[in-house]
């Protein structure tokens, strides 16, 4: 009777591709919204998860996130260089600077300091030029996606001159940075140079990096420094959660996200249970002459599940080889939407979700085809 | 008489009658509980003999429907029994009863009820596939079953393909496959034309009606009547009359 259960899927392939392609549906949603919304938020803590070396981050206490920052004094560095299990510690600075180019164009961009002389804290992924060159007076490195804002359409090229602060600017390298939350083009510079090109207030530091030597642990360092200092010190892992977290909490963008992914979900959702449900419905004076052909009720679940597991599979691969086509087609075509991808996890929840939809409906309407009166079927 | 070789089958008693297949005791059908409920059927006493075609007429809404559907084990009666073949039905409960309609029984509905997206053989299959036959012979005994009712080129067509008719003939031969003891059929001519109708009328007789077997057919088509061996009527629940018919299209049978 599987068989038979099999025939009548495919053997009506407007119906099944109807149902195939629901699912496909509910499921390309499902994935896109949750990749998109998983995407957005991390987004906000990359600007320092492009910080790779293992390390620490020290900030004033009422620093709230990586944008709204209350700058450390100078001396703060010092401090954190006096703590137990400290191996270095060098100024980060963080902050935005409006960019004046040849035509005029204004753009503000987001600054980022890194230390003079060690560099930490530099992009690691540089595909024009060298990071040896940000010591030439001048020097700033520009994230790539940032470049074709303030240049569309135009090759990539060296050399470029911009103004910032009445302060001329030279870009010597083009990185690939991860996509920062707001779309800006991304300047490294040094420190020493950053403070300039950013309208001066008096203290600029906005956080201490500091490495921890490999014998001692990061948590009891932070402690130590949480305790002895008015400063507040976590480890990287930590420091992209907060942000991240502070966005969550303190922003509008995850609840307009959230209630766009929830009606994503809800949709698919529905799509999804309905396009399955209304199939077995329509097949219910079906599966009728089948129970009356005598057909037992186990029989039949078993029909009804080999028949949600199918169109279950085949919507699934089909929805998520769209969503993997969405992305590929986004990255390619909009550098708004550059670095979103599909996370496996998503696609497996994604799975879990479809298989919970699909089972749910499958009980619904085996409720239906079970407490069918076979003798429905001698009735028009 | 190829049913007199069962000696199960026929009572010494009655050497002109062929013998009992269905006999319906006390039949009382209600619809509904308590004060709300509707009964539909009176007390139905009412034998039905083996080896032939009978008619069930009466005017609609009479209860005929329910009364196949409860011989035919679709329906548990309010009170009272059906003895199929020597089974009483009352002894035969949930999955038994669903396993003994699954063996014994052969449906053909007005609307035919075939799977739409099965062709003609794979549908005729059905019967033997819950029986669990392999696939490649139930496909093969259908296809023989479809030449009995003149479908055989018609076998890898789907019902779509098909004319109202020759539906129904398919629904016969599914009906069939199995070899059932009984065979119901409720109103099979009502949605087809006058010819058709008397084209699966004549194939019913034909290739229906064989030795052992019940054939109950359900009509109030008065071009019908005279395919039957005997005629039971009714009218409001209740059994009004039983005759053989001397008027049957083929009294050679
Ligand atoms: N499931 C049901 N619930 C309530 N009443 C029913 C049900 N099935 C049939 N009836 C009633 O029982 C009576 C007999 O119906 P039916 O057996 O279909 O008659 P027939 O087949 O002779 O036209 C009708 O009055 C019908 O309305
Ligand atoms: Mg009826």
């Amino acid at each position: 009777m599987n068989w038979v259960a099999w025939k009548m899927l495919n053997g009506d392939p407007i119906k099944y591709l109807g149902t195939v392609f629901g699912v496909a549906f509910g499921v390309l949603l499902i994935a896109q919204q949750c990749s998109i919304f998983v995407g957005i938020i991390s987004r906000t803590a990359n600007p320092v998860a492009d910080v790779r070396e293992n390390i620490l981050w020290a900030m004033d206490p009422y620093s709230q996130n990586a944008d709204e920052i209350k700058p450390l004094s100078d001396s703060d560095v010092f401090r954190i260089r006096g703590i137990e299990g400290i191996d270095w510690a060098v100024k980060f600075f963080k902050g935005t600077a409006r960019a004046k180019i040849e035509s005029g164009m204004f753009k503000q961009v987001i600054m980022m300091g890194i230390d003079d002389h060690s560099l930490v804290g530099a992009p690691a992924k540089i595909i024009h030029g060298t990071l040896a060159d940000l010591r030439r007076p001048d020097a700033i490195i520009m994230d790539e996606a940032g470049y074709r804002l303030l240049w569309p359409g135009e090759p990539i090229k060296l050399n470029r001159v911009l103004e910032m602060n009445d302060h001329r600017a030279i870009i010597v390298a083009i990185c690939d940075a991860a996509a920062p939350f707001q779309t800006f083009p991304i300047v490294y510079t040094r420190y020493s140079q950053a403070v300039q090109f950013v309208a001066s207030e008096r203290q600029q530091l906005s956080f201490v990096v500091a490495g921890v030597k490999p014998d001692h642990a990061v948590a009891d360092v932070c402690r130590a420094i949480n305790t002895t200092t008015d400063m507040r010190a976590m480890g990287h892992a930590d420091f992209v959660w907060f942000i991240i977290q502070y966005y969550l909490k303190y922003t509008g963008i995850p609840v307009n996200f959230g209630i766009t992914i929830a009606l994503g979900f809800i949709v698919g959702t529905a799509i999804t249970g309905q396009t399955f449900y209304l199939f077995t419905v329509e097949n219910l004076k079906q599966f009728g002459a089948l129970k009356a052909m005598g057909v037992t009720n186990w029989r039949l679940v078993g029909m009804i599940l080999l028949q949600a597991a199918i169109v279950g599979v085949v919507g699934f691969g089909l929805g998520m080889g769209m969503t993997a086509a969405f992305f590929e087609v986004t990255n390619r075509a909009l550098p708004d939407l550059r670095g979103l991808h599909l996370p496996w996890q998503i696609a497996a929840g994604t799975g879990v979700a479809v298989t919970g939809i699909i089972t749910l409906t499958a009980i619904v309407s085996m409720r239906k085809v079970l407490l069918l009166e076979p003798a429905v079927v001698f009735r028009g | 008489m190829v049913a007199a070789s069962d000696p199960a089958l026929l009572p010494e008693s009655q050497p002109v009658k062929p013998p009992v297949g269905v006999a319906c005791r006390q039949i009382v059908k209600e619809f509904g509980d308590g004060d709300a409920a509707i009964r539909v059927l009176h007390g139905i006493d009412v034998d039905v003999h083996s080896s032939e075609l009978t008619l069930l007429v009466g005017p609609s809404g009479c209860g005929k429907t329910t009364l196949i559907s409860i011989i035919a084990g679709l329906l548990y009666p309010t009170a009272g029994d059906v003895d199929l073949f020597g089974t009483s039905q009352a002894s035969l409960a949930g999955r038994r009863l669903v396993e003994f309609r699954a063996h014994n029984v052969g449906f053909v509905f007005q609307q035919y009820n075939l799977l739409p997206a099965l062709t003609a053989t794979e549908n005729v299959a059905i019967p033997l596939l819950i029986q669990n036959v392999p696939r490649a012979e139930a496909l093969e005994r259908a296809r023989a079953v479809l030449d009995l009712v003149d479908l055989g080129s018609r076998a890898q067509q789907l019902p779509s393909q098909l004319s109202g008719g020759q539906q129904q003939r398919v629904a016969i031969a599914r009906a069939l496959v199995h070899k059932p003891r009984l065979l119901v059929c409720d109103e099979p001519t009502a949605a087809l034309d006058a010819h058709s109708g008397q084209t699966v009328m004549e194939l019913v007789r034909k290739v229906a009606v064989q030795p052992g077997r019940s054939v109950i057919v359900v009509t109030h088509d008065h071009r019908v009547y005279r395919y039957g061996d005997r005629i039971i009527e009714m009218a409001d629940g209740r059994i009004t009359s039983v005759q053989a018919n001397t008027a049957h299209a083929n009294p050679t049978h």
